[in-house]
């Protein structure tokens, strides 16, 4: 039983680590691939490219962060891994 | 006056160190107000915070290993996230980072996403593994994870050197900081930053190094976000600068168009006498360049940047204090949420700085005005006359031309408070903030390395039945000779800012990354695998350095690979050849391959 716990407390949360990794990507760098074409439309009147590399990708990894550390959480306490702190 | 035990009382301690501070400001304020000079205010704004950290770090110094290399484990989520992020907002974010912007615009912003992506690294693939380990210091999890002195003296090497190449920069920004401020040359200024520095750490270690980082963090972040909401709205710009600007950056784009990007050319900056190191403006603020060749130089930038970031020690460490496995997860989110408050305001401080320069409709446009007039304005005249801003007439028509102004990058955020017309009492409060900014990091810098030393090379190699007293006296007496010798080397003066800081980030993905990460995520990795990855990692990237840098043998890059990309090099290599060495050699024992299983679940207790 706590061995095949383990390994789906294992799997679940390296799925969640590709997951989290992947909208990582995105945002760091499939974004950036098309800067100059991003750059003709605006967010906020600023150019969108422009906006994304000054806050836009960096608030996002904020919130991919706090989600993703959440998230775990919920895998960790479903299994009865939690932690009381 | 506070009731209970320390950690309870953080909250309200830290709210009236804050209100203190503020206190302390206004004070100053009015000093000015009555005529006190401006140089007396920027000493008497260095001297309080550093006395303040001093005091912190004497109260919290201790003679228990536990407290003195993870302060305990005990420091709360959003505390670590404070004390993290002014770890990691070194002299070049918090000095450099928003001129770099004013010179490179979207080209630099790369350094922006690199530093704040990484975190997303941190937090999924190491801090909380790392933490349930029960490690001390890096090297101590890779010595145990691999098992044997041979790994843990190549993790020790690649620490060294990364935080070592770091250091001298932090070290380098606190002099030119204490040099400016206090009047006293940069040599000298040099050596009061470490004493500085020094008194932070020495006496408590971690514990002493997490209470004043959070108190630095403080005045940090007030010193950067308080000019740049004041002059947005002395301009009217927006009350919420951050969001606000997009008019303006339409408006430089503009300016940009009016006045003409021009690069001048080597020749013309040598014969009309400009000294080293200052730029003109000459590449767009917000525009992006196009083609494939662009947009890789920006993402192979992010990347070096991102890997780095997770492989560097001193920041790992960091989430070795906290109180469980759930805490360094969460405090890696609080740490970035901190971090970002600073880095979306660099840039709206960059358009800030550019457009109350380039925007002839403002009082404070200098760009198309008569080159007298210019000379004759205060700010103008006391950085030209430190060699850090000049005026070069190339067309000879006494108007300044764009590509005429020179300044140098590194002062624009010391400057931008008197640019923008603001009184003296913001300059001091930044250069507060600046020292502040320089000495947290460097005190992790010193401590990551001086812990690695003691910690894995005497206790663990040369000297395993040293006492606690005995091994954290070696601690102090390492700490100390790491300062100095960071100091020396700082005072030859040998690089620039921010250079040797991304180097940093080159030398510890080319040597940490990989090893760390495979060594929780793939069991089959092997002692001999980690060994091989690090050294030809790191012997590869380095003779890449060597290779590409204009310093060394300043060869062609390949693909754009330059001096600052060349963790691109050693990082593969270090993945190839630990994955090939590690399936070549015997798979780990099964006492290791538990080891790993165990470190995979967070509750319980720790490895060590």
């Amino acid at each position: 039983m706590s061995k095949n716990n383990a390994e789906a407390h294992w799997m679940k949360t390296r799925s969640l680590m590709f997951l989290t990794l992947a909208i990582w990507f995105f945002f760091s760098i499939v974004i950036f691939m098309f800067g100059s074409s991003l750059n003709n439309a605006s967010f906020l009147g600023y150019p969108l490219a422009y906006y994304m590399c000054a806050q836009g990708s960096l608030g996002a990894f904020v919130i991919l962060i706090f989600w993703s550390s959440g998230k775990q959480n919920q895998i960790d306490e479903e299994h009865g891994y939690g932690e009381d702190d | 006056m506070f009731k209970g035990n320390f950690i309870d009382n953080l909250p309200k301690i830290y709210g009236t160190y804050t209100g203190g501070f503020l206190v302390f400001c206004l004070l100053m304020a009015l000093l000015e107000a009555n005529g006190v000079s401006a140089k007396t205010i920027g000493i008497l704004f260095l001297v309080f915070t550093i006395a303040i950290y001093a005091l912190i770090g004497i109260l919290s110094r201790t003679m228990q290993a536990d407290a003195y290399y993870v302060a305990g484990r005990q420091v709360p989520t959003v505390f670590n996230g404070m004390a993290t992020a002014a770890d990691w907002m070194s002299g070049a974010s918090f000095v450099a980072m928003a001129g770099g912007i004013f010179y490179g615009g979207y080209t630099y912003m790369a350094f922006l996403v690199g530093w704040t992506g990484g975190y997303v690294l941190v937090s999924s693939l190491l801090a909380p593994y790392l933490r349930k380990f029960g490690c001390y210091t890096v090297p101590d999890f890779i010595g145990t994870r691999y098992g044997g002195n041979l790994v843990r003296a190549c993790a020790v090497l690649v620490l060294v050197l990364a935080s070592f190449t770091y250091v001298t920069a932090q070290i380098n920004a606190t002099g030119t900081i204490a040099s400016r401020f206090l009047g006293i040359p940069f040599e000298l200024g040099v050596w009061v930053g470490l004493i500085s520095i020094l008194l932070c750490s020495m006496l408590g270690g971690m514990r002493a190094v997490t209470w004043t980082q959070v108190a630095q963090y403080i005045v940090l972040i007030i010193a950067y976000l308080l000019p740049i909401f004041w002059l947005s709205n002395k301009f009217g710009f927006g009350f919420f600068p951050q969001f606000m600007l997009g008019d303006e950056v339409a408006r430089l784009g503009e300016l940009e168009a009016q006045y003409g990007l021009v690069k001048n050319s080597a020749a013309d900056i040598k014969s009309a006498g400009v000294p080293g190191g200052l730029k003109s403006i000459s590449v767009s603020h917000a525009g992006v360049a196009e083609g494939g060749m662009a947009a890789w130089k920006f993402i192979s930038l992010a990347i070096c940047m991102m890997v780095g970031t997770a492989s560097l020690p001193h920041i790992l460490m960091r989430y070795f204090t906290t109180p469980s496995v759930k805490s360094a997860r969460r405090s890696v989110a609080w740490s970035l949420f901190f971090i970002f408050l600073l880095y979306f305001s660099a840039p709206a401080l960059a358009t800030l700085a550019k457009i109350s320069i380039l925007d002839p409709n403002l009082a404070t446009g200098i760009i198309g005005k008569s080159i007298t007039d210019v000379q004759a304005i205060g700010w103008v005249k006391e950085w030209i006359a430190v060699k850090q801003a000049y005026i070069a007439d190339f067309n000879g028509d006494g108007i300044l031309q764009l590509n005429e102004w020179f300044m140098r990058g590194d002062v624009i955020v010391l400057a931008t408070p008197e640019m923008g017309g603001l009184p003296y009492v913001i300059s001091g409060l930044v250069a507060a903030g600046g020292m502040a900014a320089a000495m947290s990091t460097a005190d992790g810098l010193i401590l990551a390395i001086s812990n690695a030393l003691s910690h894995d090379v005497y206790y663990k190699m040369v000297d395993p039945k040293a006492d606690v007293a005995k091994r954290l006296i070696v601690a102090r007496i390492l700490l100390v000779v790491t300062g100095a010798f960071g100091a020396y080397i700082a005072s030859m003066r040998l690089t620039g800012i921010l250079g040797s800081v991304a180097w940093a980030f080159d030398f510890a993905m080319s040597g940490l990354f990989f090893p760390l990460v495979l060594g929780v995520w793939w069991k089959r990795a092997t002692r001999q695998g980690a060994a091989a990855g690090m050294l030809l990692g790191l012997a590869a990237g380095t003779a890449y350095l060597v290779y590409v840098a204009p310093a060394f043998m300043g060869n062609t890059p390949w693909l754009g690979i330059d001096h600052l990309r060349f963790g691109l090099i050693g990082a593969p290599v270090c993945l190839v050849s630990m994955v090939v060495v590690s399936l070549m050699t015997p798979e780990p024992d099964a006492k290791t391959q538990a080891m790993v299983d165990d470190v995979r679940i967070p509750s319980g207790k720790t490895i060590l």
